[in-house]
């Protein structure tokens, strides 16, 4: 394997890395957004009285 | 380990801290004055509800969500506190979430760990998008005190959250004085448009009251997304060492 085959093959992985990277970081912020959504958004009673206090402490729109 | 898996696990681990240290600080700082304004939240409904022939009762428009008989709420007193925990710290994973996943593309652009130094400024950024742009237009409202319909008010603390985020985005990674300049006008523009509210408000909670609870979670907050910063930023740099790749 010549010099500029080993470089290409280092060079490669990393690329496919960085867009795996940006993949799971979507992932993780579509995750929090909802768990953020439900506690804080939800319209569902039991949710908003469990929450109550904390809607009301975020500032989130409550009542 | 993968980005996703070290993202979840400092997540994890920073919002159940934040969580548990902002329920405790909660509990002096918003929490006594939602009990005190409760105590007038209940003295009007029940004049209210003394006041009003059964059918109005029906329509009224709290009757069918939150102030419904039927609905389960916790107790007050440690069952309520206790939820009120769990909710803080799953507000606090999700929040956490959303910043190690921006901490971890930056990260991977600029090819450097993020210092928690780095990890607190971000979470000032979270401060200033979730907390003092939508609070400038809905500031914190204590219960009993009435508000313009839900559904509009959450409309617009979305917009004022996306439009702040976009706008420090653009001032920020696009360095020149057209994006500046469009930043600062989208970060204005849903406040010139302006938030939903009502024409005449009648309540019976003193506005020193609501006032002192502006303040409270103002303060409360800060301490929220400093810690969530710097704890969220430090962890994720933790999971994320190139040996553990």
């Amino acid at each position: 394997m010549s010099q500029s085959q080993t470089a290409q093959a280092q060079h490669l992985p990393v690329a496919t890395r960085q867009v795996g990277r940006l993949a799971q970081s979507l992932m993780a912020m579509t995750l929090g957004l909802f768990i953020v959504g439900v506690v804080g958004f939800s319209h569902i009673d039991v949710i908003h009285n469990a929450a109550h206090d904390v809607r009301h402490s975020n500032a989130f729109p409550c009542h | 380990m993968s980005t996703f898996r070290s993202i979840v696990f400092s997540s994890v681990i920073a919002g159940f801290i934040v969580g548990l240290i902002v329920t405790a600080v909660q509990q002096f700082s918003t929490v006594p004055l939602i009990l005190r304004a409760e105590v007038y939240e209940k003295a009007a409904e029940h004049k209210h509800e003394a006041s009003a022939p059964p059918q109005a009762i029906l329509v009224h428009d709290h009757a069918d969500h939150d102030h419904g008989a039927e609905a389960w709420e916790p107790k007050d007193g440690l069952e309520r506190n206790l939820y009120t925990a769990g909710a803080n710290i799953l507000t606090a994973i999700g929040f956490a979430l959303l910043l190690c996943g921006f901490l971890a593309v930056r990260s991977g652009a600029t090819g450097e760990p993020i210092s928690w130094h780095e990890g607190l400024m971000w979470g000032l950024a979270g401060f200033a998008v979730f907390t003092i742009a939508p609070g400038l237009g809905l500031p914190p409202e204590l219960p009993g005190v009435p508000t313009a319909p839900l559904l509009s008010r959450q409309i617009w603390w979305t917009i004022a959250v996306l439009a702040t985020a976009a706008g420090l985005g653009l001032i920020v990674f696009r360095r020149s004085m057209p994006a500046a300049i469009a930043g600062v006008v989208l970060i204005m523009l849903p406040h010139l448009i302006g938030a939903p509210e009502l024409e005449h408000v009648e309540t019976n909670v003193p506005s020193s009251l609501s006032h002192q609870f502006v303040v409270a979670v103002t303060l409360t907050s800060l301490v929220f997304w400093s810690l969530l910063g710097g704890l969220t930023s430090a962890a994720f740099a933790y999971f994320d060492r190139p040996a553990s790749a």
